[in-house]
């Protein structure tokens, strides 16, 4: 009944295989199902980006864009001086969110150019710009950071 | 003057740092002791010097020395002195500072209690030791230093970033360096034991208390930060799955893995090789997530300094320390030899399936938290790993990990009875069921995964209390017996106990965030608002000047049905200086649960968007936390009286371990 030496290391590596196999699925396919694609408003329209998808959107808080009702709800169009998206929201905006400022965006895709946005971060450095947002805008030549970040 | 002389003792701190790496080394290589006793003092003495530093960067802030830059940058002259002392931490350069002061301060402590440790081993780990110091201590030289003087002098400091200046941010990072930190004496310990050649039951028992002391504060600065980034950020979230939280989770997970495979070291002389791997990947995870926080390269709701260009020379460190400790292990660990045998239904078989599933855990989190970084490098594209990604991969791993502690906990050594253990964790699990059913019943209709997450909490519970139970009370035994047994027990019984009860509470209070609810309105005066159990209404709204700030306050009272159950405040506010605004929430503790409130807005017409929650049980998360530290400082207690009786009897008879175990 006692085990051999080499039937107690098989079933240690068929024990660890099993866990290691169980992980690896479970990465691989929350990998795949899980994650979320960061967008400026022109590849939204450009890359002919499906309705219904899950996005992250990143750009300008467009001037004088932000309109708020009494039941919270918000919208704002966020722009990279090109292309403009609306953002439909219903909740409390982040302290630094500002109009002329950068502000990421998650939410589903609507179609059009609209998106409705689960949460909505303003979260910067001291010159007021998300990273995506700051990298999305140097490379339209839009925004020179004046320090590097 | 006393700025200067901080300056000119962390540039000797590098040169003892570098005497401190080879003298020793080199001394353990040819076996020679005098060279190998430079180990023990050239630790001391580095570490006074990085203490002299340190203290006079202190001196600086407390004397607000506006001549410095670091002191101008990340302090103003009004400050409370705490938030002075703890200003020096606030920032890059004094960050890496107090690392290296704490990593200097662990290769003393070792010197200061090596004293019956094996001379060479002694001088290889300290060597290692000093090694990384002197890598940090470069680092801050060239890169980061804090010392740096202004040609001309302002009259004021530009203040702290308002939202680190919190009591919580005056320990949390300390706390979590010291847990960070302390897994190099392990990484240290298993460098040293991969140039000897040598490992054995005795290494494991000097290595365990050092991991277990860095285990308890990465369990306590986790926690801490966890509580602050909930009451602070004003988002009434805990985790947030944030790259610079999953920094400090890596090595907790990797560590928390090291932590059981050393027991299974020290009491069977069983998975050296793994265990020595552990040590080296806990510490890299340590100084990955040092990389992660310091480079910038990952951005963060927490990232407040950060400079690309010293990502490169962290970037160095990291591949010196990681690849040289892996490289060491590959080439050296064959040489190892292999220790003892056990079933698979045993101890050491349980502690193996506990280190799996803690190890792809920590693998999961570090994939999705390179990830990003990863895809951007490959092809550009731009995405972010949230939540979702991290709930669906270390959920499970965890759900099953945690379904198997009792068992373990109850496994005998060498070969284990499964279907005793059954026998004897049948009340506890018809407890954990009863709980999970009567739950079900008075919440039906709500969220099903809570009563499943609280069972498998409660299960935790009654499994450890089983544990001990059943090591006191045998059939017939007088109340007096038990007691004396209950006494008898060796601490680190009753440590294990408390942490995995501990993991138990912390487990039902994230379970019970499922109950949580969450009201949003726009509310004018005396408006009651329902949220969970409580009714609130406005009471008023004013604006209050505070010391540094102005802020638009918003106060509520509380109604649990007709009784009235006091106020909450909670406030948006400009601090005075940066015009940064920040929210502050409103928290107010009611038995274990907790209601939260956060302001949006005030409107011009006096009416108040607010965002309350009721969230039931959560105090349980953190308090969870607390129980498994105190678990552990039990347990290191226990190591402690057993350390000194190890060296004095260890020479005189070797097999002592085993007849404790």
């Amino acid at each position: 009944m006692a085990m051999t030496r080499k039937q107690k290391r098989l079933a240690l590596i068929a024990s660890a295989g099993a866990v290691l196999a169980i992980a690896a699925g479970l990465i691989l396919f929350a990998l795949s199902d899980k994650i979320v694609f960061f967008y400026t408003p022109s590849d939204i329209t450009k890359q002919n980006i499906a309705a219904g998808s899950r996005v992250r959107i990143g750009g300008l808080v467009e001037n004088g864009s932000v309109v708020r009702d009494a039941s919270m709800n918000v919208t704002f169009r966020v722009t990279d001086t090109e292309t403009s998206l609306t953002v439909h929201y219903k909740g409390l905006l982040p302290d630094l969110f500002r109009e002329g400022q950068g502000v990421v965006a998650e939410g589903v895709y609507q179609g059009g150019n609209d998106v409705t946005a689960d949460t909505v971060l303003a979260k910067h450095d001291e010159n007021y710009m998300p990273k995506d947002v700051a990298d999305a805008l140097k490379k339209k030549g839009v925004w020179q950071g004046g320090k590097s970040q | 003057m006393i700025v200067e002389l901080g300056h000119f003792a962390l540039i000797m701190a590098f040169a003892t740092a570098l005497i401190q790496t080879i003298l020793p080394m080199w001394g353990a290589i040819v076996r020679d002791p005098g060279l190998a006793g430079m180990a023990r003092y050239s630790a001391f003495v580095t570490f006074a010097l990085v203490l002299i530093a340190y203290l006079a960067l202190t001196m600086a802030y407390i004397g607000s020395d506006f001549s410095v830059v670091n002191v101008v940058m990340n302090s103003h002259s009004t400050k409370p002195l705490m938030y002075k002392i703890s200003g020096v931490w606030s920032n890059h350069e004094g960050s890496m500072l107090l690392w290296v002061m704490i990593l200097v301060l662990f290769a003393a402590l070792v010197a200061l209690r090596g004293g019956g440790m094996p001379e060479r081993l002694l001088a290889s780990v300290l060597s290692v030791q000093g090694a990384i110091a002197g890598a940090f201590l470069l680092f801050i030289l060239l890169t980061s230093n804090p010392f740096l003087r202004l040609a001309d002098v302002p009259m004021e400091g530009q203040g702290l970033n308002p939202i680190l200046e919190d009591p919580g941010l005056a320990i949390h990072p300390p706390m979590l360096y010291l847990g960070y930190v302390g897994f190099s004496v392990a990484f240290s310990f298993a460098v040293g034991a991969l140039v000897h050649g040598r490992i054995d039951a005795v290494w494991a028992r000097f290595v365990r208390p050092w991991t277990l002391l860095a285990w308890i504060f990465l369990t306590l600065g986790i926690a801490m930060g966890s509580y602050w980034a909930y009451y602070e950020l004003g988002w009434g979230g805990w985790w947030f799955w944030d790259p610079v939280e999953n920094a400090s989770l890596m090595p907790w997970l990797m560590g928390t893995a090291l932590l059981h495979s050393t027991i299974v070291m020290e009491k069977r002389d069983a998975l050296k090789v793994w265990t020595i791997l552990l040590s080296i990947l806990t510490f890299s995870l340590s100084l990955l997530g040092t990389f992660l926080v310091r480079s910038g390269v990952i951005t963060s709701v927490h990232s407040f300094a950060s400079d690309p260009t010293r990502g490169v020379f962290i970037l160095g460190i990291l591949t010196l320390f990681i690849g040289g400790g892996l490289s060491l292990f590959a080439w050296r660990a064959p040489s190892l030899k292999q220790g003892g045998l056990f079933a698979p239904v045993s101890r050491e078989g349980a502690l193996v399936v506990n280190n799996l599933f803690l190890a792809t855990s920590a693998v999961a989190v570090l994939v999705g938290t390179l990830y990003p970084l990863v895809l951007e490098t490959i092809n550009g594209s731009k995405i972010s790993v949230g939540a979702p990604y991290f709930n669906l991969t270390t959920v499970p791993l965890f759900v099953c990990l945690l379904v198997l502690i009792p068992f373990g906990q109850s496994l005998a050594w060498k070969r284990g009875d499964l279907t005793g253990v059954g026998q004897r964790l049948l009340a506890a699990f018809g407890l954990a069921l009863l709980a999970m059913i009567v739950t079900f019943a008075v919440t039906r209709g709500g969220p099903v995964a809570a009563p499943l997450g609280l069972g498998l909490g409660v299960w935790l519970i009654t499994g450890s209390a089983t544990d001990i139970i059943n090591r006191c009370y045998r059939r017939g035994s007088s109340l007096s017996v038990i007691f004396e047994r209950a006494f008898g027990l060796p601490r680190s019984a009753w440590g294990t106990a408390l942490a995995h009860a501990g993991m138990g509470i912390t487990v039902i209070g994230i379970s019970a965030t499922a109950w949580g609810v969450e009201s949003l309105a726009v509310v004018a005066k005396h408006d009651p608002l329902m949220v969970g159990p409580y009714t609130v209404s406005l009471e008023q709204a004013f604006k209050r000047k505070g010391e540094g700030y102005r802020e638009d306050v918003a106060q509520f009272s509380v109604m649990e049905g007709a009784s009235a159950r006091g106020l909450i405040e909670t406030s948006k506010r400009i601090h005075t200086g940066r015009e940064m605004p920040t929210t502050e929430a409103g928290i107010v503790t009611y038995g274990l649960g907790q209601l939260y409130a956060s302001v949006n807005e005030i409107l011009p017409d006096g009416r108040v968007s607010i965002r309350f929650y009721w969230k039931p049980l959560v105090t349980l998360i953190w308090g969870g936390a607390l129980i498994m530290a105190l678990g552990g400082a039990i347990s290191l207690a226990d190591r402690r009286v057993r350390i000194a009786l190890s060296t004095k009897t260890k020479r005189a008879s070797p097999s002592n371990a085993e007849a404790k175990a």
